[in-house]
């Protein structure tokens, strides 16, 4: 059974759609037709589908679109041509602490972000105790964030996110956080959630990891698939191209 | 995609809020007292010794303007602002999204809430007796909570596209401030004028609290059939824009 299925996903982005002043907008209304001159496209029909259990690593140099995909196939928008589908709960770190606030204190903290991951009061106390265990900051729980080093902040954000328990894992270039211990104990927390048959879809530089991590993978570049398959031939691929002249 | 407990994240929303805006200042939220008060004062200044005012019970009449004068132009602002704010979460975060305008709102309700409490001090201080028809002082104010919760919605969507609009949200606030009747009364405005005025959920807002604690008497059914019906269609119209601009909100943020 496919957990994940992307089916021809194109996403596209104009160059200026950052950005928007009001006279831009009405030079589209009033001047018209700039808009196909300045877009981007991000992924061009990509389709791949990742099974109940399996372990995908999307790999690709920066750009390439791997960061768009994970966005899209968490829902955090929507694909301008083609269908994303997931079954069962997913829980996304696209980003480590992206609801901290440096003036809240960790405990704050762990609350706040427990919430936006979508855990209620009752999960986040059930569970406070366990991860300020695993970020191993306890004396500082009570500081405010910006008194932590920075180490110290990302091992908190890590804490809280790999305490998530959801059926599908996706994962942006979080995981290498932390000192060795810390980022042992990752490891292994991750490879307790594959034990469980859970899935899981990530993106990293780390080619390590990945190795350890993950069965398969899915080579992007410049928002096109390149190579899907198992993770030390696209692995070899990659790094066989990379090497080549351009 | 999100299947989480709302009440939970608007909470911890909200009191984040709360936390970073007092916690790194001494007197804390004793400013939501001092800025009326200073402002009560400048007021009476300007009203007793430059113009003449025979207003009774100056203050309270004031302070039923200033009080949801206040709350609207703050909780529109940050309401205004509250996508671009917090692009980092929406960005990088599959959280519901409405869930941003509103939590700015609400966390302004304190603010509305200490002020209201030196309203109702002043009110007491100069002779006015609590009486049954201050029950009707809670509907109106979660009224205006609603229909600011509308603009919010609306404004915090367009704001996303059209980075101008907060500019135009601030303008606005200060032509508002002399087209509500906040410094005069309702009953000085022309009568061509007034239907108009009701209509402006604002107005209708500091009428109906100034006919329940200057007059003592309930809000006239026509002003609260306005205000109400005025609060839920801004509401329903802010949920659907909302709606419809949210999908694209990754890609201009």
């Amino acid at each position: 059974m496919n957990v994940i299925t992307c089916e021809n996903v194109w996403k596209t982005f104009h160059r200026r759609s950052g950005q928007k002043l009001f006279r831009d907008h009405l030079a589209s209304w009033f001047g018209g037709g700039d808009g196909e001159s300045h877009a981007f496209h991000a992924l061009k029909g990509i389709s791949f589908q990742v099974a109940n259990g399996e372990s995908v690593a999307v790999i690709g140099s920066n750009g390439a679109g791997k960061s768009t995909l994970l966005s899209i196939v968490t829902g955090l928008t929507q694909p301008d041509k083609g269908s994303v589908q997931i079954q069962g709960r997913v829980a996304a770190l696209l980003e480590l602490g992206s609801g901290f606030h440096p003036d809240l204190t960790g405990r704050e903290n762990i609350f706040l972000n427990a919430a936006l991951l979508g855990f209620s009061e009752k999960q986040t106390r059930g569970m406070f105790d366990a991860i300020v265990e695993f970020s191993g900051v306890k004396d500082f729980i009570d500081e405010p964030l910006r008194t932590y080093s920075s180490g110290m902040g990302v091992r908190l954000a890590f804490s809280v996110a790999v305490n998530v328990d959801p059926e599908v894992l996706i994962v942006d270039e979080v995981l290498a956080v932390g000192d060795q211990d810390f980022q042992a104990k990752c490891h292994d927390r991750i490879r307790d959630f594959r034990r469980a048959g859970k899935t899981f879809l990530c993106v990293s530089h780390s080619k390590q990891m990945l190795l350890e991590l993950c069965d398969r993978a899915v080579w992007l570049d410049h928002g096109e698939v390149v190579m899907c398959g198992k993770i030390a031939n696209v692995f070899e691929a990659y790094e066989g191209r990379a090497a080549l002249p351009k | 995609m999100w299947r989480g407990e709302y009440r939970f994240l608007l909470k911890n929303l909200i009191l984040k809020d709360f936390r970073v805006r007092y916690r790194n200042m001494s007197l804390g939220v004793f400013w939501s007292l001092l800025n009326p008060l200073i402002m009560l004062g400048v007021y009476t200044f300007v009203f007793t010794k430059i113009f003449t005012t025979s207003t009774p019970h100056w203050g309270v009449f004031i302070l039923c303007g200033m009080v949801p004068f206040n709350f609207f132009a703050l909780a529109w602002s940050a309401g205004t602002t509250s996508m671009i704010d917090n692009a980092g979460l929406v960005k990088r975060v599959p959280v519901p999204r409405e869930i941003m305008p509103i939590t700015s709102v609400l966390s302004n309700c304190l603010h509305l809430l200490i002020q209201i409490a030196l309203l109702l001090l002043v009110a007491m201080l100069s002779g006015i007796t609590v009486n049954f028809n201050w029950i009707w002082l809670p509907v109106v104010w979660t009224l205006e909570v609603i229909f600011v919760c509308g603009l919010a919605l609306f404004f915090a969507a367009v704001n996303v596209y059209v980075r101008d609009t907060r500019y135009v949200v601030e303008s606005a606030t200060l032509v508002l401030f002399w087209l509500v009747p906040i410094i005069y009364d309702f009953s000085m405005i022309p009568p061509q004028y007034r239907d108009i005025y009701q209509y402006n959920p604002l107005a209708a807002l500091i009428l109906a609290m100034r006919e329940i604690l200057l007059s003592a008497r309930p809000p006239s059914h026509v002003l609260l059939e306005k205000l109400t019906a005025v609060s839920l269609i801004s509401f329903g119209l802010g949920w659907m824009v909302f709606r419809r601009l949210k999908n694209r909100f990754y890609d201009y943020l």
